[in-house]
């Protein structure tokens, strides 16, 4: 009663004695938010702002050229702008494009970049707006995609389908996605121990302009600044004199004048005196002589002192910003990095790298950002290039920057990055591989579940386990399931339901408001304010802003203020106690996650709230306007207090949770009951769930892949989840409702196989259809030849198409819904021979000669022809795709799964009469061996099937969300209700005796995926084949219809088991048996039994021997080696 | 085998339900293996117990029991009639023209699993084989279907809707669409009876205007162990009768609780001298739930077991011939298969 007591005093009996009214369905501001931000909505935002306002800032950056050669000539923009996405149809003729005509036509998806310019014409001022300076691709379902602000109906006549969440590019007909990468957040301190156990800080500042690194080391007791441009570690209280603060004093006082600050200061202090530096100019001196000489051509030459100089201001630390050389602000920075490890080094307080809060995420509009700026910085170098060399040049007409603007550096510039996924940008030292990846089409959800997908830049290889692991602060941010297994396990990571990711915001607002709320700013004090007890330090996006005596009011207020909407609801504040600091974050690539507020143990969002919600009077934005629900970084969340569940709200309680089931992510969010499964279970069915067939996209039959996989009739799962139905899985479903009995059958069911019902089968159960494409484009040449299309061949005789062009229509194209064999011809090309222009004076044949190129079908199996497309692709060539289609229905061997990583090949089919049955007749679609069970420890897939059966008899769906659901005990009432098994077991009796099971089996439905993985695609025989032309071994792997190895290992059986001629079979005979003659003499391979070397014939004697082994004797004689064969006769 | 003489009677005659699993499952009364008892099969005795009472028949289901059979009989019945008796199903489709969104092979799938009225007694088996492959059916063997329909924009549509049904027409394909087109004289043998599809509302595909589907398919003779198609059964199959005995007395709140426990109709309640006591009414209706044995004070005091060779039947046709005679056509194909297995008997050569 006492504890009770103490935490409640404060409210009044009424208050106590008041029913709790819980908030019944504080879920449903889930759709509200995924309908603003989350999911693909982080890409979109960040794509967003790269083409409205970030383009904008790098252009002011880069406005102004000019010219060396001619000091009155100057460009300068005035404006940039993205326009919507167009495709030019003949010259300066363009019309809107959609995105689905990029993707059949293998064109980009890009809009123009123009750009309103002034310059100077002789002299002559011109302003030209609107100029074209190249293409950007264009993110679906950005604002200047065609498809924003349209509904559902507006873009499925766009042939697109409204499901589909945008948020990648198309790029030469392919979809790319830009993956978020994750980095270590720039421009904070990191204080961290090396492997000796050293205590040392690093700074990777990054600015607009520069990157660099600067690290803090300890060595024998004294500080040292570390950079890349200086030759060796530079003392740091040179550095400090090198800035300007001369007197010792003033060092120690920034540091700290506690008293083992300064014991350990002392070293350094004294190292300097050492050396004889007191002054700025001497420290200067000292510091240009161990810079590295870096190669400055143009631009007057510096002394060292200036070079010293500029190097303080602007390379080390670049992000604190040095005015006209007031190094004050540096200096207390560096001081603060110092005290950091200083202090680091008594207590053990280093930072954790792999803590969220220290990481950023780079996202599509960054990453393009980076690009653009490159390129727009080498299309201005190249523009000045050219007016250098035109200018002094004396010409008739005046010399006119316009025409040299060359559109496609910038386009193919981003092109090419987008498609081979290279990011190599030399400014910044960046040389990124696979930043881009194609969009997986397998299915929906691994189409979504690519948009979620985070990699990070460690090195794959590595065996650390540091990145890897699971981070406490990923809570809610990341999903803990959606990981691959393997090589890349931990360092791709997936975002969860609900995380958003900022974009760079404004910062001089809040350095204002900063201020005005107490801040005092860090210029104007003496430096030994910054270690006072009393003091906080007051961080903005890791630039110290100044100190702050009462920092609980600060961040009170500034939340306060954040909350009635006076700052972004993005920017964050936390303290840190531990570092005495309060950081404010603006930056963009912070996690971040919606939480409901909670003031005096009461969460602010109430029931009224969630059913004006429902009624669509409320949004989400207004819960986050009226401070009902507030965005909290990954910093900001360790400073909260954030209850689950509602009942867990205590007095300290500061936020609350508004679905726990929200910190799973996309492909984790399908699997019901994923609660009751061993953990890695859900990580299997997470890379499982990429790979069920099923249905795409409402579009899925317009489209033209290369590879496409769909079920003939896929279903809803019985047992939903809350996440299945808020990203639309129930529309695009990737599996069917299979009644499973779980039990044995007959022993083709080891080892996770699976038996299947035939009469399933015949009605339908897994069918899938296999799309394919074939594509083919006719070309103009240089000559003036082109390619040709020929009609089908007739045979002589009976003036039939020969066999190869049974398919082909009069145009020499195949027809639709024909059915076509391996090698027959799809498009009866033909080419010229002579392609090139023939040199001058040859003359030139009449009529070109042409050659044939079909374009042939090649499959073991037969597939149909489902649609001709006919066009041009955007270099003008006629394109020809052709779709080809084939039906699949289950065999053995084919892959299955449930929704709980418990995979299983079909290992046997049973006709219906031989099935099991229980006393309603019904028989099961599959059997699965209970052997499963045990060691996978997947429970949810047992609830799931009672929950499934329930539902069934019910009529209605069940739900298994995660950390919810419907419960076991209701659901196995409703099973009793209609006169079935509490525990889900039914009587059944054998198909095949007639007689009943002697145990119970479980018995109902359970959601099953068919996986891309199928036997045909796979099974590879060969008897005789190919043989590669060098060795004239067997050609290897099934795509060249190649042997099977008889490897190294089978090798040392035989020949353990002493199987000598079994071993000569298959290692020569079978293989590249060869008949050589050899000289007896000379021991030399001769020729047809005359021997070159002896020129006789008469010792020359013919064996057999393995090609490759004739093939090493020779080229051994090309490189002077003689290997001679000596002969003798087995029976002397 | 012969442990306990007491409880003989129960293994030979009972399958009982325990609470975790079926005991006596095997039939067990071959001629010897019990001291005492007669098993040696004779017809008398065989139809003196045999009986089949029809509890249930309509045209499309019917419920018999079959008493006094062993279960592999029983099972070969419901074999049988799932896999072995024939009926006419689509089995060639000629896709002329199919603009629909449907793929010409599932749309084929889709016909074939169309129950189709036609006596299947009445028609030949196509001969299977290469050289027949190619032939063209003939009025013994093959029923001709056709479907063409083409969808349209309804004229007289109001301007503002958007209802498919009201803006198109024929924009639903339903197996009323089908048409039969007799070959040879089947229009003059078949006058009296209608050949087409058992439904006339199964759904085959949908279509937009300018879509159209112009199909000539074939159906043939065929048995379900072939395809699921020509199975003449929803599905048949059979449950042993269910048998419920209470050991003890059970009164008042337990036997509420009781009654509770099992199908409605099961256990009905009666006043004995005030007090109320359970009485087995009706044990066929139980569905063999053995909710009663999750109650630990009642799984004592019942006794749940099914009779051995009481076997309820169900059969649930598809609509092409009515149950009774399908189970007639079961028994016929049985015997036809008895019979062959007696002929080659007697032409082996023992030696």
């Amino acid at each position: 009663m006492e504890v009770l007591g103490g935490e409640f005093c404060d409210m009044t009996p009424q208050e106590l004695a008041a029913p709790v009214n819980t908030i019944t369905e504080k879920w449903k501001l889930l759709p509200a938010f995924l309908k603003v931000k989350g999911l693909v909505k982080q890409h979109i935002d960040s794509f967003n702002y790269f083409i409205n306002v970030e383009i904008k800032k790098i252009m002011k950056a880069n406005e102004k050229i000019t010219s060396d050669a001619d000091p009155m000539w100057y460009l300068k923009y005035l404006n940039i702008y993205v326009g919507m996405p167009d495709v030019e149809e003949s010259f300066n003729v363009t019309r809107p494009v959609s995105p689905h005509e990029c993707r059949l036509r293998d064109m980009t998806y890009s809009a123009p970049i123009t750009v309103d310019i002034e310059y100077t014409r002789g002299s002559q001022r011109i302003i030209r707006n609107a100029l074209p300076i190249g293409r950007m691709p264009i993110m679906l379902r950005s604002s200047n995609c065609v498809l924003t602000g349209k509904t559902a109906m507006e873009v499925s006549k766009l042939n697109e389908c409204p499901l589909d969440p945008g948020g990648y590019f198309i790029v030469k007909g392919q979809e790319k996605v830009i993956l978020i990468q994750e980095q270590l957040s720039k421009n904070r301190i990191i204080v961290e121990q090396d492997r000796k156990g050293a205590v040392g800080a690093s700074v990777t500042s990054s600015t607009h302009e520069k990157k660099s690194r600067t690290n803090m080391i300890v060595k024998q007791g004294r500080f040292y600044l570390r950079h890349n441009t200086l030759s060796e570690d530079a003392p740091i209280a040179i550095i400090f004199k090198g800035m300007g603060v001369e007197s010792d004093q003033e060092i120690v006082q920034m540091i700290g004048t506690e008293e083992h600050v300064m014991a350990s200061f002392a070293p350094s202090l004294e190292e300097c005196q050492k050396a004889q530096i007191f002054t700025q100019t001497q420290a200067l001196r000292y510091l240009g002589n161990k810079v590295r000489r870096q190669r400055m051509w143009g631009g007057p030459k510096k002394t060292k002192m200036e070079e010293a100089r500029e190097l303080l201001a602007s390379l080390i630390l670049t992000h604190v910003p040095v005015k006209e050389f007031n190094f004050r602000a540096k200096c207390i920075y560096l001081a603060v990095m110092v005290r950091r490890v200083i202090l680091a080094q008594g207590a053990n307080k280093v930072d954790d790298r792999d803590y969220y809060g220290n990481k950023r995420l780079e996202l599509a509009g960054q990453l393009l950002s980076l690009l653009f700026e490159d390129l727009f910085k080498k299309f201005n170098s190249e523009l000045k290039k050219i007016a250098d060399q035109i200018i002094p040049k004396q010409r008739a007409a005046q010399f006119d920057v316009v025409k040299h603007m060359r559109q496609d550096q910038i386009t193919n510039g981003m092109v090419n990055a987008i498609s081979t996924g290279n990011w190599s940008l030399k400014r910044f030292k960046m040389d990124r591989q696979g930043v881009t990846q194609v969009l997986s089409r397998l299915s929906f959800i691994s189409a979504l579940g690519m948009m979620t997908r985070i990699s990070s830049q460690f090195e794959k290889t590595r065996k650390v386990s540091g990145p890897r692991s699971l981070q406490p602060s990923q809570w809610g941010m990341l999903c803990p399931s959606d990981t691959p297994e393997g090589e890349a396990c931990g360092l791709v990571k997936n975002l969860a339901l609900m995380t958003h990711i900022t974009t760079d915001m404004e910062d001089g607002p809040i350095i204002k408001l900063a201020f005005n709320l107490g801040v005092e700013d860090v210029n104007l004090l003496c430096g030994e304010e910054l270690s006072y007890p009393s003091v906080f330090l007051v961080f903005l996006n890791g630039n110290i802003l100044g100190v702050i005596r009462d920092h609980q009011k600060l961040v009170s207020t500034f939340r306060l203020m954040r909350r009635a909407g006076f700052i972004n609801e993005f920017v964050s504040i936390s303290t840190n106690m531990t570092d005495r600091c309060v950081y404010i974050s603006s930056d963009g690539g912070r996690l971040c996650r919606p939480y409901i507020i909670v003031k005096k143990g009461r969460p602010m969002v109430k029931n009224k709230h969630i059913e004006d919600l429902s009624q669509g009077y409320r949004t989400f934005e207004d819960f986050l306007h009226e401070g009902l629900v507030e965005y909290l970084d990954v910093n900001e969340e360790n400073d909260c207090q954030i209850a689950l569940y509602e009942h867990m709200i205590c007095k300290v309680t500061t936020h609350l949770e508004i679905e726990p089931f929200t910190l799973l992510g996309v492909c984790a969010g399908l699997i019901p009951y994923p609660h009751h499964n061993q953990s890695p279970r859900n990580t299997y069915q997470c890379a499982m769930g990429k790979q069920a067939m099923g249905t795409i996209g409402y579009n899925q039959r317009n489209r033209i892949d290369t590879l496409m996989y769909l079920l003939a009739y896929p279903q809803k799962p019985m047992v939903k989840t809350k996440t299945i139905e808020l990203i639309d899985f129930e529309k695009l479903p990737a599996g069917q409702n299979a009644t499973v009995a779980v039990m044995s059958y007959s022993g083709y069911d080891i080892e996770d196989a699976l038996i299947l019902n035939k009469a399933s089968l015949d009605r339908g159960f897994g069918r899938c259809l296999v799309y394919k494409n074939a594509k083919c484009t006719l070309r103009r040449y240089t000559n003036q030849t082109f390619d040709k299309v020929m009609g089908p061949m007739l045979d002589a005789a009976t003036r039939k198409p020969i066999w190869r062009h049974n398919i082909l229509d009069a145009d020499g194209i195949c027809s639709p819904g024909e059915k076509v064999e391996n090698k027959q011809v799809l498009v009866n090309k033909s080419m010229p021979t002579v392609t090139q222009t023939p040199l001058e004076g040859s003359t030139q044949p009449g009529q070109p000669q042409y050659r044939d190129v079909p374009i042939s079908y090649k499959g073991s199996t037969d597939s149909y022809i489902e649609k001709v497309m006919i066009s041009s692709n955007a270099e003008d060539a006629f394109l020809i795709k052709i779709l080809l289609r084939q039906t699949r229905r289950p065999e053995i061997g084919d892959k299955f799964s449930s929704r709980h990583g418990q995979k299983g090949v079909c290992g046997l089919i049973v006709p219906q009469e031989d099935m099991p049955f229980c006393d309603t007749g019904i028989c099961p679609d599959i059997i699965m061996n209970p052997h499963g069970y045990p060691s996978r420890m997947t429970v949810g897939k047992l609830i799931e099937l009672l929950a499934g059966k329930a539902g069934v008899l019910d009529g209605q769906f069940h739900y298994g969300t995660a950390f919810g659901g419907s419960k076991v005990k209701d659901v196995c009432e409703d099973l009793i209700r209609y006169g079935y098994n509490y525990q889900g077991k039914d009587y059944v009796t054998s198909g095949i005796t007639g007689e009943p099971l002697e145990a119970y089996i479980y018995f109902g439905p359970v959601y099953y995926q068919k996986l891309k993985h199928m036997v045909l695609d796979k099974m590879h025989a060969r008897a005789r084949g190919p043989r590669a032309v060098l060795t004239r071994q067997p050609t290897e792997g099934r795509s060249r219809d190649g042997g099977l190895r008889l490897g190294e290992m089978e090798r040392d059986c035989l020949i353990g088991y002493g199987a000598s001629m079994l071993l000569l079979e298959r290692l020569m005979i079978s293989s590249d048996a060869f008949e050589v003659d050899v000289c007896g003499q000379c021991g030399l391979l001769g020729y047809s039994g005359w021997c070159h070397y002896c020129k006789s014939s008469c010792h020359v004697s013919s064996l057999r021997i393995p090609y490759a082994c004739k093939l090493l004797f020779q080229e051994l004689q090309s490189m002077n080696i003689i290997p001679r064969l000596k002969l003798s006769r087995y029976n002397e | 085998m012969a442990a306990t003489m007491s409880n003989v009677e129960e293994i030979r005659n009972r399958v009982i339900l325990g609470e975790f699993d079926v005991k006596n499952v095997h039939s067990s009364d071959f001629p010897g293996n019990y001291p005492g008892y007669d098993d040696t099969w004779n017809m008398q005795k065989f139809q003196k117990n045999f009986r089949i009472d029809v509890v249930h028949l309509d045209e499309n289901s019917m419920e018999f029991d079959m008493v006094g059979i062993d279960p592999a009989i029983a099972n070969a019945f419901r074999r049988i009639l799932l896999a072995e008796v024939p009926t006419m199903a689509i089995e060639k489709v000629f896709v002329y023209n199919n603009t629909s969104i449907v793929q010409d092979e599932v749309l084929a799938q889709r016909l074939g699993l169309v129950p189709i009225k036609a006596d299947p007694r009445l028609f030949e088996y196509r001969n299977a084989g290469e050289e027949s492959a190619e032939e063209e059916g003939s009025e013994i063997d093959t029923i001709q279907l056709q479907l063409k329909i083409k969808c349209s924009r309804n004229p007289r549509a109001s301007k503002d809707s958007s209802d498919p049904r009201e803006l198109y027409l024929n924009h639903m394909v339903y197996s009323r669409d089908i048409t039969w087109v007799p070959i040879g004289n089947q229009a003059d043998v078949f006058a009296d009876s209608v050949i087409g599809p058992v439904h006339d509302d199964i759904l085959i595909a949908q279509l937009r205007p300018g879509q159209e589907l112009d199909i000539i398919m074939n159906c043939v003779k065929g048995v379900g162990k072939d395809h699921a198609k020509f199975s003449p059964v929803a599905t048949a199959s059979y449950r042993l009768l269910p048998e419920i005995t209470l050991l003890e007395l059970v009164e008042g709140e337990k036997a509420e609780r009781l009654k509770r426990c099992f199908s409605r109709g099961v256990i009905d309640i009666e006043d004995v001298n005030g007090k109320k006591v359970a009485k087995v009414v009706n044990s066929r209706l139980d569905t063999c739930s053995r909710e009663v044995l999750r109650h630990d004070d009642l799984k004592d005091v019942v006794k749940l077991g099914r009779l051995r060779d009481h076997f309820i039947f169900t059969v649930e046709s598809t609509g092409i011939l009515p149950p009774d005679v399908l189970v007639t056509e079961a028994i016929q194909v049985l015997m036809v298969k008895c019979q062959r297995f007696l002929n080659e008997l007697d032409s082996t050569n023992m030696e």
